[in-house]
């Protein structure tokens, strides 16, 4: 059945519109993108009456300025897509302050019904609202509901489809401004209707509302459709701001945000509310704050907490990650038993199922990880984190909130950036959100671990223990030093408003949390999926292909034979030297493949950090995934193959071979700490980034940088001396 | 009545908002979370580094940093 009618839903964050729209639409949803921005576009249907109703989730907003991405996108929705009807969802414990978005949607002039939400939390508060009264006062339909608990969700539909088949034109509420303000508004809509003026696109009391406002969207558009008549408006609103500056000492902008609450107000007292208790009363909400926000015992609950979000992600996570592993560890037995040896197979074992697993091996951390912070935002103290932790991260140009994305990235060593990346979804801020998230790779994830145990292990046994927790504090001072210096170049600008809103403490759905949760992760696997499936096979043909020369070749066999026919089958001499020729098979065909031949091409330039084509190779592959690091660099040393390498006795190569020493290891760390982030990293940045510029950026610049550090590590070490 | 910024003003205190002395994306965010001249507000309390503040506007809570208080003026009761 196709949808007849269709209608949008707007309302405040934390207002509770996605539990509104959860329990309208159930399972029955699509997420996708708005086109050519990283906002989520949710659609879901509902049937009432025999109709299907299409019900669009547009982003919570305060307002409908053309400041945020999420506001212009709100409002194009509206204006472009021309739903019959928005549900305007309000707080009723909050009326006031919700109220406000309200008039500007009168303001646009869409039908609009109001669903006044959480009547309960309000009765519980003392606060009673006379609907009727309301719905009267401002001429629009006013629905009460409790969303959580699907109270008055069929009365709500039913008013809604009814005014969408009223099919009634859009009509622009007449609000009052004050005098200086209406005469002119009055004037500028007698021009924009002689000229038509975007009349068909917005009412012309709108678009003379936004002039006034100096709407940069508005102004654009205004100016490319008619010129003379944009500047001529253009003057008028400067005639205006020039005198309500010279009387008022202030701008049209502010008079009519100042109006729209004293509209708010004066309908407000018109009996609509009353208060039992003293309006700023203390609740449960504010006396739990009292000591979660508490100067010395916040910052610990803070700590608990954290640690309790990271312990939930990756101590969960455990066991189902290792199902999953087994499962294409099986996988794997299986197509080597059944297929014969040969390229067809190897493509199948380390290009595809690799990359596939490699991919799914992520879903049980992602899904907990998503989880826990769900619970963590939609309970309300993820706002109060930002609150306690803005002064230190404002200093880096970052947000309270980043600390989230870095913890989960690794900043308590094992975590992992691809949902940490993820987690800053939670920043609202732009520039904020973009240098958190390209920074949050430099922290220690769990794959960077085997080889860092790798590494301190062998050179530095006997400060194992302080040489990771230095690497951890090494690893944020990086991150927010490489933060601050992106928002002071690339991603320069003032720091985003922290005007914000603290929601009361609320015990989440748990239907929403598993919606939530699902819809990441499934989004996750989609798109991960593919890229990572496409570049996983690339990186496999790169490690095989030429292969072996045919010189290289030619040895290894005259070698097999001679240890052939020495020794008889079964001889345990005989095992040792095949297997041994083995490896050695496979560090040459390594060696001799592209890969290989660019690691050693890189030596041309890697010799400045210390690195050997060895080494390179090994980097290499850590670009597909960090795990790869320390098995390459086995099979590089041919200390074995693509099943396994025996570490103690990889640590005992390294030891032994020339060209290694502790200043190498310690730059070769450093390196892999900063380096280019794993593929999979990269697709989600690029995607929540919402550009694939910023994908080869973090490839490109965190190489770069992290060779410069390396280099400069490095060369400072022998210089003073402890290359030895 | 004594006029003071925002950020002077100390725990409990109450007052209500005379004017808001910004203008641009600030100015806006500010007056849309509903802190126009004649709302009564009050300060809630600080973050454990004294900076952000919040606030108890028309029966819910706001933050806002320091700096960004010092443009809001109030007469405090």
């Amino acid at each position: 059945m196709a949808a007849e009618i269709k209608i949008a839903l707007a309302g405040n964050p934390n207002a509770g519109k996605t539990t509104l729209f959860n329990a309208l639409t159930g399972a029955r949803q699509h997420v996708g993108n708005y086109p050519g921005v990283t906002v989520e576009k949710k659609e879901g249907l509902y049937e009432c009456q025999g109709r299907m109703v299409k019900i669009v989730d547009l982003p919570g907003t305060y307002s409908l300025t053309a400041y945020s991405v999420e506001e212009v996108v709100a409002r194009d929705f509206l204006v472009g897509e021309r739903p019959q009807v928005v549900i305007n969802i309000v707080d009723a414990a909050n009326l006031e302050r919700n109220l406000y978005l309200s008039t500007q949607l009168f303001e646009m002039g869409i039908p609009t019904v109001i669903a006044l939400n959480m009547m309960d939390v309000a009765g519980d508060r003392g606060i009673s609202i006379d609907a009727k009264k309301l719905s009267g006062l401002l001429d629009v339909p006013v629905v009460p509901i409790v969303a959580r608990t699907g109270q008055g969700l069929d009365e709500l539909m039913r008013q809604t489809v009814d005014l969408a088949l009223r099919d009634r034109p859009w009509q622009a509420a007449d609000i009052s401004y004050g005098a200086d303000v209406d005469q002119t508004l009055l004037e500028m809509v007698e021009k924009i209707e002689a000229a038509d003026f975007l009349t068909d696109i917005y009412t012309s009391r709108w678009t003379a509302i936004k002039l006034l406002e100096v709407d940069g969207q508005l102004r654009e558009k205004g100016e490319a459709a008619n010129r003379p008549l944009y500047e001529e408006l253009g003057r008028m609103v400067e005639r205006l701001s020039a005198h309500t500056f010279k009387t008022l000492e202030t701008y049209p902008e502010a008079i009519i945000a100042d109006y729209r609450y004293g509209y708010i107000k004066s309908i407000l007292m018109q009996g609509v509310l009353s208060h039992k208790y003293d309006v700023n009363r203390l609740h449960t909400s504010d006396k739990i704050d009292r000591v979660l926000t508490h100067r010395f015992v916040g910052p610990l609950v803070m700590v608990a907490v954290l640690f309790a979000l990271y312990q939930f992600t990756f101590g969960l996570s455990t066991l189902p990650m290792a199902w999953v592993g087994d499962f294409f560890a099986l996988l794997t037995r299986g197509v080597n038993q059944i297929m014969a040896a040969g390229p067809l197979k190897s493509l199948i074992v380390s290009g595809i199922i690799a990359g596939v697993g490699g991919v799914l091996g992520f879903v049980p951390l992602i899904m907990l990880m998503f989880m826990g912070l769900a619970f963590l935002e939609d309970s309300g103290y993820l706002a109060r984190v930002a609150f306690m932790l803005d002064r230190i991260f404002r200093v880096f140009g970052l947000h309270g909130n980043s600390v989230m994305a870095y913890i989960v990235s690794g900043g308590i060593a094992g975590g992992c950036a691809v949902p940490g990346v993820m987690a800053t979804r939670t920043l609202r801020s732009r520039r904020e959100r973009m240098a958190t998230l390209l920074t949050a790779p430099f922290m220690n994830c769990g794959a960077k671990l085997p080889v860092m145990a790798l590494l301190i292990g062998t050179f530095f046994a006997k400060y194992q223990a302080g040489f990771m927790l230095f690497l951890t504090i090494l690893s944020w001072v990086v991150a927010l030093l490489v933060a601050k210096f992106l928002r002071l170049t690339i991603l320069k600008g003032d720091s985003t408003p922290f005007v914000m809103e603290m929601p009361p403490y609320r015990f989440p759905t748990f239907k929403g949390l598993l919606i939530h949760t699902w819809e990441k992760t499934w989004r996750y696997i989609q798109k991960a999926g593919t890229v990572i499936l496409g570049i996983s096979i690339l990186m496999w043909v790169m490690m095989s292909y030429p292969g072996i020369s045919k010189d290289d070749a030619q040895t290894i066999h005259q070698q097999r034979q001679e240890i052939t026919e020495g020794f008889a089958p079964g001889d345990s001499t005989r095992q040792r030297l095949l297997a041994k020729l083995d490896s050695q098979q496979a560090e040459l065909a390594l060696r001799d493949s592209a890969a290989g031949h660019i690691g050693i091409f890189l030596e041309k330039i890697s010799w400045l950090a210390g690195f050997n084509w060895r080494s390179n190779i090994a980097l290499l592959g850590g670009v597909a995934a960090k795990e790869v690091i320390v098995s390459t660099l086995g099979t590089a040393y041919s200390m074995g193959d693509k099943n396994g390498v025996d570490s103690a006795s990889l640590a005992r190569t390294l030891v032994a071979s020339p060209g290694w020493n502790p200043m190498v290891s310690i730059s070769l760390l450093i390196f892999i700490m900063f380096y280019s982030p794993c593929f999979i990293t990269v697709v989600c940045i690029a995607r929540e980034a919402g550009s694939w510029r910023w994908g080869l950026f973090s490839i490109f610049f965190n190489t770069g940088f992290a060779f410069g550090l390396a280099t400069l590590v490095y060369q400072l070490g022998l210089f003073l001396g402890f290359g030895g | 009545m004594p006029m003071v910024m925002m950020r002077n003003m100390e725990k409990n205190q109450t007052g209500t908002i005379v004017a808001v002395k910004v203008g641009g994306e600030l100015g806006r965010r500010i007056r849309e979370m509903g802190m126009v001249p004649g709302t009564v507000i009050t300060i809630q309390g600080r973050a454990p580094l004294n900076d952000p503040v919040a606030l108890r506007v028309m029966g819910g809570t706001l933050t806002l940093r320091n700096n960004e208080a010092d443009n809001i003026e109030v007469e405090v009761q």
